[in-house]
């Protein structure tokens, strides 16, 4: 019994509602982590597996009070302590690692004080004997620079290296429990392996128990030693992870684990096999674009550079790509809100303004954007009709009865109930509320729909959801689909074509099977061997492929001589012979590689 | 962030050239020039045309302007209309008590109300809380002649302490004797700045404390204390300065009732007289005094907001 670091029994947590009454959120769980030992709790959003874990640190967020149950956290039940007393656990025997480390990290203090700070103010360390534990931590998670990176302020880091000093934040302290809420979602596929790669490191060679929140059977399956799997704030399953990934018995783990896309293959991409009328629906062509003052007819700061896209009527095309690869610069451009510098944008072979203010009323409702941010982008004090007569009203000059009539029309469309239409945004889950951006969208009569990361923030069960609505979408109203992601296996289910855009470059491109199989851009592949597999020796056998800023990539691509990968993906040998600018192969009819080395390569 | 300090004060000298502009021919516009003024009514065309001649009032705007604007930076404010004195002799006899008036409130009431708005963001919903909300609530609906009665009946009236009135010398005075010699005038102004202070560094604290990272800092288990003053106030120090900024600049302006009530001599009551007395040359000079403070106050303001942000102090 002494190895139990933290043990829940018959824990519940409830909300509090308005009128007083209680909202049961967590309904009696009981789960123990042993020492050394990796606890992952999984479940969709709603199933209360952020709350159970933030009561090991006897907190729950404001609204919510620990109604029943003990949280033992080596044997003191923290349900039942005071702030005060709970505050010298805090940081010390047991720290939290919270999803996003960028809203984690105070912008106004170094990160080094904030690395530091629990045990100082703790008094269990001197700031010497702090600054020397976070040293070791910092090369222990194999950060670049580790003796200066802690005199740096958070926004002078990047996204995936802050994910890992907010892990060295958390085990300066020597705490006996690390609770990890979702600390790899937010991340590319691409930083996501060096993180994890990071944090089971750490975890194994410092021997501390871990609880690991998620919702993502692939990276538990690499990272958990146990499975908890939660549903509705109940314990559906639990078990050693070998059983759970490959004999799941509860039919929610067995939906969950349906919902974990397989790696993509060259066969899975649909194909329309009807040739349709050839001509494309929305055309780049030649693109560049970027932000800051136009220099010489080029924007100071350059992030596309002669990119070229088209989509074919009913056509999917998804774009991938890692952050700063100029994803949504592109759809920005198509969709006129960030003028191209050079290159044209054109709508069924009709060249468009490049700026939107110049479009028409008709070009502008023939086109529209779907957000990722499904929360922003709705205005939380209007009512979904309202939102959605909107556009009803401003493209089509539609009124009262007919209008409210489309409003139905639209919400059954994507398969919300009537009801809905006198909601208002906060009422909805974060699935329904990207269905009423799509109903937005749609009820524009759009020709073309561009969906920016429309599932990323969304759970794997409720994402497979809304990208089943977007494939009926187009094969009932023949919509076309800009669909841009960073993750390769969603885009790769469903887009007909896919272009590979890296450092502001389309790198590949064609149809979706070709992109999938060899020959293969280099960093197509590194994508690909980027996805987690749901074979838990998966991330042990990643060969080691190191990730750099996005910003050395770019600047990598306008005056490298030779490949700008081979700094990161060593199986690729820099030829110094070659000095020629990039070279488009073209490998079939419609499937383009372009890289700045040779064909031999491939 | 030097381009970004650089084009905060071109901004701000491009907003005094443009009030100099719309002060100059604001005074252009209104009936009677100051030859009509200091003449009268009844004066003969002749003696007119020789005044406005002297005054340089018959050659063209632009050069008139640029005439006084010239004057006005070497320091000549001209004579007042009225009564032919040098303005700059009748804005030294008066800035001394602006100046120690609101020096002195800004000392004591700036603190106190941030103190305030502060102790009440860290206690939110507490006995403290509310009695310091309530209060600012009260105290920015009370006009300053009313606040300014009550301390009077108070004080003057059911204490006998001090007069309503402030006369006198300060010459020579102290810290404390000055305290003494304006208390009701600067109470009576602690009172009217402070709600908005107290409000406003509440608010911008609170909102501070809703954020992830101050989650964060309880979850590491940081005492309260630290929590606010090291990691939350850093983070809420733009806005706070903006509203103390904004109410300096309005004790350097705008304390007219407070000055007429307890009649004392300051620049506020020396704008409205000028008013009265159509004395327009001394309206300009004191409009470009008011507008250049309110513009240094900002300016400070803006640029400690911009030295507050990492993301300026510090770019990638």
């Amino acid at each position: 019994m002494t190895d139990v670091v933290y043990e829940a029994e018959g824990l519940r947590i409830s909300a509090t509602r308005k009128d007083g009454s209680e909202l049961p959120i967590v309904k009696g769980v009981d789960f123990r982590v042993r020492r050394g030992q990796v606890v992952a709790l999984i479940g969709e959003s709603g199933s209360g597996k952020t709350t159970i874990s933030l009561s090991a640190l006897g907190y729950c967020k404001p609204g919510l009070t620990i109604s029943g149950g003990q949280a033992r956290l080596l044997g003191q039940d923290v349900t039942q302590m005071s702030t005060e007393a709970l505050r010298p656990l805090r940081g010390e025997k047991v720290a939290y690692l919270a999803q996003s480390a960028a809203a984690t990290f105070n912008p106004s203090l170094r990160i080094n004080e904030q690395v530091t700070e629990a045990p100082v103010v703790h008094g269990t360390k001197t700031q010497a004997q702090a600054d020397q534990r976070a040293l070791e931590l910092y090369r222990a998670l194999d950060l670049p620079n580790p003796e200066n990176i802690g005199s740096r302020y958070p926004h002078q880091v990047s996204g995936g290296q802050l994910q890992r000093l907010m892990a060295a934040m958390a085990l300066c302290g020597d705490p006996d429990l690390l609770v990890l809420d979702e600390p790899t979602t937010a991340l590319d596929v691409t930083t996501q392996i060096e993180v994890l790669k990071a944090f089971k490191k750490v975890i194994k060679d410092e021997g501390t128990a871990a609880i690991y929140v998620t919702h993502d059977l692939a990276v538990v399956a690499q990272i958990a030693d146990y499975i908890v799997v939660l549903y509705n704030g109940k314990i559906q399953e639990k078990g050693p992870v070998d059983v759970i990934v490959n004999n799941p018995q509860h039919p929610y783990t067995k939906k969950l684990m349906a919902a974990v896309r397989p790696k993509p293959t060259a066969v899975e991409g649909d194909r329309t096999e009807t040739v349709r009328d050839e001509s494309p629906r929305v055309a780049a062509e030649h693109v560049t674009a970027g932000y800051g003052k136009q220099v010489g007819g080029l924007p100071l700061v350059k992030v596309l550079s002669d990119v070229s896209v088209d989509v074919g009527h009913g056509k999917t095309l998804g774009i991938i790509g890692e952050s700063g690869s100029g994803k949504s610069t592109l759809a920005r451009t198509i969709a006129g809100l960030l003028p191209a510098s050079s290159g044209e944008v054109s709508l069924n072979g009709n060249l468009l303004p490049p700026d939107l203010r110049k479009r028409s009323k008709n070009d502008l409702r023939q086109i529209q954007f779907v957000y990722q941010m499904a929360d922003t982008a709705l205005n939380p004090r209007q009512r979904i009709g309202d939102i959605l007569s909107r556009p009803l009203q401003f493209y089509m000059g539609l009124s009262g009865r007919e209008r409210r009539a489309k409003v139905q029309d639209l919400l059954e469309m994507v398969k919300l109930p009537p009801e809905f239409a006198t909601r208002l945004p906060h009422e909805l889950s974060g699935g329904q509320k990207q269905r009423v951006n799509l109903a937005r969208a749609l009820a524009a009569d759009p020709e073309v729909i561009l969906c920016d990361e429309v599932t990323s923030a969304l759970d794997s069960v409720v994402g497979a959801d809304v990208i089943a609505l977007l494939q009926d979408l187009r094969d009932n109203i023949g919509v076309s689909n800009v669909f841009i992601s960073h993750d390769l296996s969603t885009v790769a289910s469903f887009a007909d074509e896919i272009a590979v855009l890296y450092a502001g470059r389309v790198v590949e491109k064609g149809p979706t099977d070709c992109v999938l199989q060899p020959p293969f851009h280099p960093y197509t592949k590194l994508l690909i061997d980027s996805i987690p597999e749901m074979d838990t020796s998966w991330l042990d056998q990643k060969k080691q492929a190191h990730s750099t800023s996005t910003k050395d990539l770019a600047k990598a691509w306008y005056n490298a001589e030779s490949c700008p990968l081979c700094s990161r993906y060593p199986v690729v040998a820099p030829d110094p012979a070659n000095k020629e600018d990039s070279i488009v192969h073209q490998i079939s009819d419609k499937h383009f590689i372009e890289c700045l080395r040779s064909r031999r390569v491939f | 962030m030097q381009a970004l300090i650089a084009k905060r004060l071109f901004i701000g000298l491009v907003t005094m050239l443009a009030v100099s502009i719309i002060i100059f021919l604001g005074t252009k516009i209104l009936p009677g020039d100051a030859a009509q003024i200091r003449l009268g009514q009844s004066a003969s065309a002749e003696n007119l045309a020789n005044l406005r001649e002297k005054l340089g009032l018959d050659r063209p705007y632009y050069q008139q302007y640029l005439t006084w604007l010239g004057n006005f930076l070497s320091g000549d404010l001209g004579n007042s209309l009225s009564g032919d004195a040098p303005i700059s002799g009748l804005i030294a006899d008066r800035y001394k008590n602006t100046l120690i008036v609101s020096a002195l409130t800004a000392l004591i009431g700036v603190p106190i109300s941030l103190a305030l708005g502060i102790a009440a963001a860290m206690y939110p919903d507490s006995y403290l809380d509310r009695s310091v909300s309530m209060l600012s609530v009260v105290l920015v609906a009370a006009p300053e002649f009313f606040t300014a009665t009550l301390l009077v009946m108070f004080f003057v009236l059911f204490l006998g302490l001090g007069s309503t009135i402030v006369s006198g010398s300060t010459e020579g005075m102290g810290l404390f004797a000055l305290i003494g010699h304006f208390a009701l005038p600067i109470a009576t102004l602690c009172f009217v700045i402070a709600s908005q202070m107290i409000r406003m560094s509440r608010a911008a604290l609170l909102n501070v404390m809703a954020s992830p990272y101050i989650e964060m800092a309880i979850l590491k288990g940081l005492p309260r204390r630290r929590i606010i003053l090291r990691h939350a106030l850093l983070n809420a120090i733009g806005p706070i300065v903006n509203v103390v900024a904004l109410n300096l600049a309005y004790l350097v302006t705008g304390v007219i009732v407070v000055e007429v009530y307890f009649s004392y001599q300051g620049l506020a009551t020396l704008i409205v007289q000028g008013v009265q007395t159509r004395d327009y040359v001394m309206v300009q000079s004191l409009g470009m005094i008011f507008c250049a403070v309110y513009v240094v106050i900002m300016l400070i303001a803006d640029i400690a907001a911009i030295m507050s942000n990492p993301r300026l102090r510090h770019p990638r």
